[in-house]
């Protein structure tokens, strides 16, 4: 870069840069703008300031049903998502496994499958099974989808510390389960916060596999999806979106954060 | 001597196809220094990991304190460790990595305050317990790793090369304050190094190791000026070595016929020769005093000319070409004056004078 360049005169990556941006959050910010909008057709031009989308938006109970189908599957897939993702990668950095490569294999093969397969295969499995479709079956997916996820996350901060912290520990009198809590787990913790933000946020939106797999209860992105139909119920999803976006962009902020204090806390165990 | 704190008893590991320690036996003394030292790869720090529980015995047992150990964990062994990297805790400060292992100790917080005030005062860090593990030197994390070992009181303190990462200086002044700390506190140490003259300066008894199995165990004084073997002496210091055949033996004296040297007198020597047998003579290279006029005819004398030489600052180093022989002797000589030029030129004759209590014959098969 350079800096004796005034500002009104960018070099050519800063003008890239612009569009870039630009491109990327143009539209999404067109849905706050559009929630606070008059007119419940989403067109230029704005017809003036309400809150009534949100207003509606919270006196909706399919919406908010949705988005409480999408919030309980999504936790619930993020914890124990992390948890199993925790574990294999516990084995995978500090054991010697029989097999190691090809279980490895197995567990990370839903992550190049293309969903609408994985769907099929799973409505099938399920159906043969005689198990009725519900949040349960969607959630059961979304773990299969995310715990891969959770582990190249979770590996990639075990195989950064050292095991000799965990020797230590034991050394000092911790048996193997308060050295994984008193150790391991306060230096795992921002690895294991982004593997809960990530597999959070990929349960959240995932559209494919709930499509096939639920049944009467539908996540968010199947509401949303259905509402598109219907242009009256459209304004309040806008509103929920904008919502979501504020919220989302708090929460990565806030994963960002313990982050970096991670990363400062890993290059202060070096000597 | 009859109740040693370790005892190896026919000690094996192995790993895989590799055996890393082979069928070890010797024992440790309550209170003592003791080193561990070898090669990288001669089984030094695997016999340390499994006195520590972190390597199990494929053969053999170890006892610390008369107990057998094979069957009880690292966490429930009376033994505590220093790391090669010291393995702070990163994400405590000072104060809760010394009192890390204390938490079933039983003391009161306050009890338990005043223990890591003593800590950090024997450690001479007072007043840093609330700094974080990144706001330390390697001196100091070197120091609190110390703290956090010792604070649990254990019966042998274990250390795994825990020097090997800081600069000359600092090593230096560390070998001495752990030494002090040791016959402060009489705790039993354990010591892994790979760096002899660290090895000479801390302990009590040294352990030669070698292909995972121990050569020798003595004294510092003893390996260095009567090792056991060829190997010891070859490995302790430098040394030369020159072959020969023992022309006479009795209790007080030693005679040995040399190609290099001549006839060679040996008096105050250990060992056990007999007329006829092959053997070799090894001089250190600082108790051969060169003469750079000819002394005349004497025992213990031999002439040669002057080859390449190496100035180190408090010594010289410089390699005498003798005519019976084929690889030059090397010579220490300490500068004792700050012009030592007669050193430094080659090709001149120089005569070469060794005491006779200062050789070491050794078997040669």
């Amino acid at each position: 870069m350079n800096a004796n360049r005034p500002w009104w005169r960018p070099d050519g990556f800063a003008v890239y840069a612009v569009i870039y941006l630009t491109f990327i959050y143009l539209p999404v910010l067109f849905l706050p703008l559009f929630s606070f909008n008059k007119s419940k057709y989403i067109a230029f031009p704005l017809k003036g300031f309400t809150l009534q989308w949100y207003e509606k938006m919270i006196n909706t109970p399919d919406l908010l049903e949705a988005l409480m189908n999408s919030v309980k599957v999504g936790v619930a897939v993020a914890v124990l998502s992390t948890m199993f993702g925790l574990l294999a990668a516990k084995a995978v950095t500090r054991y010697r496994i029989p097999g190691q490569g090809p279980v490895m294999g197995f567990i990370m093969v839903p992550l190049v499958i293309p969903g609408i397969i994985l769907a099929i295969a799973l409505l099938i499995l399920i159906t043969q099974l005689d198990i009725p479709l519900s949040l349960w079956t969607v959630g059961f997916a979304h773990m299969l989808l995310c715990t891969p996820f959770a582990m190249l996350v979770l590996i990639s901060r075990m195989e950064g510390f050292d095991k000799s912290l965990e020797e230590a520990a034991l050394d000092l009198g911790e048996s193997a389960w308060m050295t994984f809590w008193r150790v391991t787990f306060p230096i795992v913790l921002p690895g294991i916060i982004a593997s809960l933000l990530l597999t959070f946020t990929i349960s959240f939106d995932e559209f494919v596999l709930a499509f096939f797999l639920t049944s009467t209860d539908p996540t968010l992105p199947i509401y949303i999806w259905s509402s598109l139909r219907f242009p009256t119920k459209i304004p309040p999803v806008l509103a929920l979106g904008a919502t979501i976006f504020v919220l989302s962009f708090v929460v990565v902020s806030f994963a960002e954060w313990i982050r970096r204090r991670g990363v400062k806390l890993e290059s202060s165990s070096g000597i | 001597m009859s109740d040693p704190i370790i005892s190896f008893q026919a000690v094996s590991k192995r790993f895989g196809q590799v055996t890393a320690v082979d069928n070890t036996s010797f024992d440790i003394q309550r209170g003592e220094f003791f080193s561990l030292l070898g090669p990288s790869g001669c089984g030094k720090t695997t016999l340390l990991r499994m006195v520590a529980g972190f390597e199990v015995p494929s053969a053999g047992e170890i006892m610390i304190d008369g107990q057998p150990m094979s069957a009880t964990p690292p966490n429930h062994r009376p033994v505590n460790m220093v790391f090669q990297n010291y393995a702070i805790f990163p994400h405590l400060n000072v104060r809760n990595n010394i009192a890390f292992g204390m938490r079933k100790a039983g003391l009161t917080r306050a009890e338990l305050d005043k223990r890591i005030d003593e800590a950090l005062e024997l450690i001479k860090l007072p007043g840093y317990g609330s700094r974080g593990a990144d706001e330390l030197s390697g001196g100091q994390r070197q120091r609190v790793a110390l703290a956090r070992a010792l604070i649990k009181q254990p019966k042998v303190l274990l250390l795994d090369e825990p020097l090997g990462a800081l600069d000359k200086k600092l090593r230096e002044q560390m070998q001495i304050e752990l030494r002090q700390l040791q016959q402060q506190i009489g705790i039993t140490f354990l010591f892994v190094t790979h760096d002899q003259e660290e090895a000479l300066t801390l302990s009590d008894r040294i352990a030669v190791m070698s292909e995972g199995a121990v050569m020798e165990i003595a004294s510092p004084g003893q390996l260095y000026e009567s090792p056991g073997s060829p190997f010891v002496a070859d490995f302790i210091g430098s040394m030369n070595f020159f072959e020969g055949e023992i022309l006479s033996s009795t209790d007080s004296a030693i005679t040995v016929q040399t190609s290099a040297l001549g006839t060679v007198n040996v008096t105050d020597s250990d060992a056990q020769m007999t007329a006829g047998q092959k053997a070799w003579v090894a001089i250190r290279p600082e108790k051969m005093q060169p003469v750079f006029s000819d002394p005349g005819e004497r025992a213990n004398t031999t002439s040669g000319t002057m080859g390449p030489s190496a100035y180190l600052g408090d010594r010289s180093h410089f390699y005498v070409h003798l005519p019976q022989r084929e690889d030059p002797v090397l010579v220490a000589l300490q500068n004792l004056e700050r012009s030592m030029a007669q050193l430094h030129k080659p090709n001149q004759p120089v005569w070469l004078q060794w005491a006779s209590d200062a050789v070491v014959v050794l078997p040669r098969d």
